[in-house]
């Protein structure tokens, strides 16, 4: 192996940090220990990379998530070894299955000690080996540069996801005078994957003799950075559009093509048209089992066109015909700059836009509670649909993907794969990290919120204005809707009858913080969200208070509950009224 | 249905524990797993026999073998002209008055005696499965001791 002389002698750790800097890295999030001592010392005066301190390693990996999500850079995350490492397993795996380039040091114990369970050991390589694109353990101080920038390199390109550095304590201290040739060496990993020109002529051939084409756009599109090329490729056929839930943004919801969210708390339009289509075009969705949650039953009479750069997806939930792998971008350019097919979709377009107006997401209005869709509703209009929301994971994650006016790539920050409970707080403190300039806000629930509030104490200390929206339903909502609808309304340990007073937690962290519970002014008092200082705004909702409609885990995309009718026509499905004006 | 899976492997470590976690996931029973270094010292050659319940399945399986970083080269060799031999050893209870019936019942198979002594004889086989099965059954009413098999390795053809 090639040697490359130093003109000093490094210690491993200069050799992380200078590498990482080389590479671009300017910020990462972390929790010191024994392990990562030397590290950390290293930091301790290192210029040109901030670190952000977080209050529990849980935090620093969706603090990193939120950061890479919105930005679409590496996220990078420091951690000690044994208890450290385990408590970034969470937020590795969240990652993992929603795709996001994470860069993971976990500490290790010195090299000699390694499988003697010494002191603060976890075999962390063995732990992550499933949950991550790839992971490594440096053995040798001399391959730190190069096994770094190959980390970076796996990290970012071909499907995005998380790798993780196993540091020995002694691999990070020892001081070389030389490295080892820190050139990639990865002969069989492919990240660019060039579209096969037959497949896609064979898609626009298909596209010629169909007459009920639907494009699925999935968080595929927000990777590959193809946001122009979707949008073009849409306007150039006039296909109708069904987000998935990492797809928000992707084509703004005011595009009239745009059906909205599609799957179990997506739009009447947007399921309908996924089982009336006699041809889907899915770019860069998985067919997650919330999209799709009856694959033997998912698209019966349509053909199948999928795009993606990973060919393991291709075919893995839905039987597809024309299956390509590709990076988006590439694919789409070319669609859009070749000939014109001739299509005819007039009479479909206007029937699946028909169902639009006819059923949008809809919920009446009480006197006694806030209702959390208008609460969103206006914050969509406050904020003109251009701030970068985050979500945690439950009913106000389902209520903000369906009221929030989305407009921009990268716009929604949410767990979509893994759905992890404590996801929002650092997330939204990463998301404004990476954009300082945007408004950024999270809706998190009760339940949620207590998984993770302890990353509040960041928001006075790096100055991190972020407005954190508590939708308070003084229960875990989803659970609860759950056991409401399939469980004979037993609420079993899913409401909270003792919370602690979140006014004061707020103020223990310093933060400006105020509760709404009176919907007649709250229009008015949410004009706070102007404010350019971090906010947590608690809003009282019911109890009772239920996400529609909802296709039941395992139904057909048109087997869907609770849809009201702007025309006055019966809902389709027997969801009680009760239930739905909860 | 069995498939019979062949793959290149970088030959680091932990490489196997990825690639039959993949399989873990999954839910495929490995029926046998065989593996060594090949003529590039770096590369490790696997055979994997695997029972799965479709081709669509092993098809899939096999795409997400690939996905692994470590993983250079993965394919289902089943129906494609192959080689493929695996090595038994049985040590088979032979007391002296039995000793020369078994013989004459193995004989065919072309073993090799590895091993004797009084009561017992260890015996070696090559072949492909089938033939070690069926040597099996011949011996199984003799008794047998111990019995240890590799496993198939084998590649395509040509
Ligand atoms: C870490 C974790 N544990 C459990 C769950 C299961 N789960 C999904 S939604 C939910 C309730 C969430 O309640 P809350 O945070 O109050 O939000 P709400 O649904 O009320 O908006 C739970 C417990 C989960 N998704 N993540």
């Amino acid at each position: 192996m090639k040697k490359i002389k130093l003109k000093t002698a490094k210690s491993g750790s200069q050799l992380v940090l200078e590498t990482l800097k080389d590479l671009g890295v300017d910020i990462i999030f972390g929790y010191p220990g024994g392990a990562m001592l030397p590290l950390y010392d290293a930091i301790h005066g290192f210029e040109g990379i901030q670190h952000i301190l977080a209050r529990h390693e849980q935090g620093a990996v969706h603090e990193a998530e939120g950061y890479a999500k919105s930005s679409g850079k590496v996220g990078v995350v420091v951690v000690t070894s044994g208890p450290g490492a385990t408590n970034t397993v969470t937020g590795i795996a969240d990652a993992y299955l929603d795709s996001v380039p994470l860069l993971v040091f976990t500490g290790q114990v010195g090299r000699a000690s390694i499988g003697k369970d010494a002191f603060q050991e976890a075999d962390t390589v063995g732990i992550t080996a499933p949950i991550t694109k790839y992971s490594y353990q440096i053995r040798d101080t001399a391959d730190i540069p190069r096994i770094v920038t190959e980390a970076y390199y796996l990290a970012h390109t071909g499907r995005p996801g998380p790798v993780e550095i196993d540091l020995p304590k002694d691999v990070s201290t020892i001081e070389v005078t030389e490295i080892n040739d820190p050139k990639i060496n990865l002969p069989n990993y492919h990240a660019t994957e060039h579209a096969d020109k037959n497949q896609l002529s064979k898609l626009l051939t298909q596209l010629s003799v169909s007459k009920k084409p639907l494009v699925i756009a999935g968080g595929g599109i927000n990777y590959a950075e193809a946001t122009e090329e979707l949008r073009a490729f849409i306007d150039k056929y006039r296909i109708p559009v069904v987000s998935t839930l990492l797809g928000l943004g992707t084509v703004p919801i005011e595009n009239p093509l745009q059906l909205g969210m599609g799957g179990m708390h997506g739009s009447y339009a947007s399921n309908m048209a996924l089982v009336e289509a006699d041809y889907i075009i899915n770019f860069g969705s998985r067919f997650d089992d919330r999209l799709v949650s009856n694959p033997t039953r998912f698209a019966e009479n349509a053909v199948v066109a999928h795009i993606d750069i990973d060919p393991a997806e291709l075919g893995k939930i839905v039987k597809t015909q024309i299956p390509i792998v590709s990076d988006l971008k590439e694919a789409l350019q070319i669609l859009v700059s070749a000939d014109r097919v001739a299509t005819d979709f007039d009479e479909w377009t206007a029937h699946v836009l028909e169902n639009k107006h006819r059923a949008p997401f809809s919920y009446g209005k009480v006197n006694d509670f806030i209702r959390p869709q208008q609460a969103i509703e206006w914050i969509g209009q406050y904020t003109d649909g251009d701030a970068i929301i985050v979500t945690d994971v439950g009913q106000h994650q389902m209520w903000a993907a369906q009221y929030y006016p989305y407009k921009n790539p990268r716009q929604l920050i949410t767990s979509g794969g893994m759905g992890t409970m404590g996801f929002g707080v650092p997330a939204a403190i990463g998301a404004k990290l990476a954009h300082p300039e945007k408004n950024v806000i999270l809706f998190v629930g009760d339940g949620g919120f207590q998984m993770t509030n302890q990353e509040l104490a960041l928001l006075n200390g790096y100055h991190i204005p972020i407005k954190v929206v508590l939708v308070n339903n003084h229960s875990l909502g989803m659970v609860r809707q759950w056991q409401e609808s399939f469980y004979d309304e037993r609420r079993s340990q899913s409401v909270f009858d003792a919370e602690p007073n979140f006014q004061l937690l707020a103020e223990a962290y310093g933060i400006k913080h105020l509760k709404l519970e009176d919907p007649t002014t709250l229009s008015e008092e949410l004009k706070v969200l102007s404010e350019d200082v971090p906010m947590l705004i608690e809003i009282n909702i019911s109890q009772a208070e239920q996400v529609l409609p909802m296709v039941p885990a395992g139904a057909h995309n048109d087997e869907i509950l609770g849809v009201y009718f702007t025309d006055g026509t019966d809902a389709i499905t027997g969801a009680s009224e009760e239930v739905n004006h909860a | 249905m069995r498939r019979m899976i062949i793959a290149r492997l970088h030959n680091v470590t932990g490489i196997l524990n990825r690639f039959t976690a993949v399989l873990n996931r999954r839910q495929v029973n490995i029926i046998s797993i065989s593996a060594g270094v090949t003529e590039n010292q770096e590369l490790t050659h696997t055979t994997f026999v695997v029972e799965v319940d479709s081709l669509g399945e092993i098809e899939q399986i096999i795409k997400q073998l690939n996905r692994l970083i470590d993983v250079i080269e993965v394919a289902d060799i089943t129906d494609l002209p192959h080689v493929a031999r695996e090595v038994v050893l049985i040590k088979v209870s032979a007391p002296p008055e039995r000793r020369a019936e078994i013989f004459t019942m193995i004989d065919p198979f072309r073993v090799n005696v590895v091993d004797v002594n009084r009561e017992n004889v260890t015996i070696q086989l090559t072949g492909d499965s089938d033939k070690i099965d069926a040597l099996i059954d011949i011996l199984i009413p003799y008794g047998i001791i111990r019995m240890a098999r590799t496993g198939s390795a084998g590649f395509e053809r040509g």
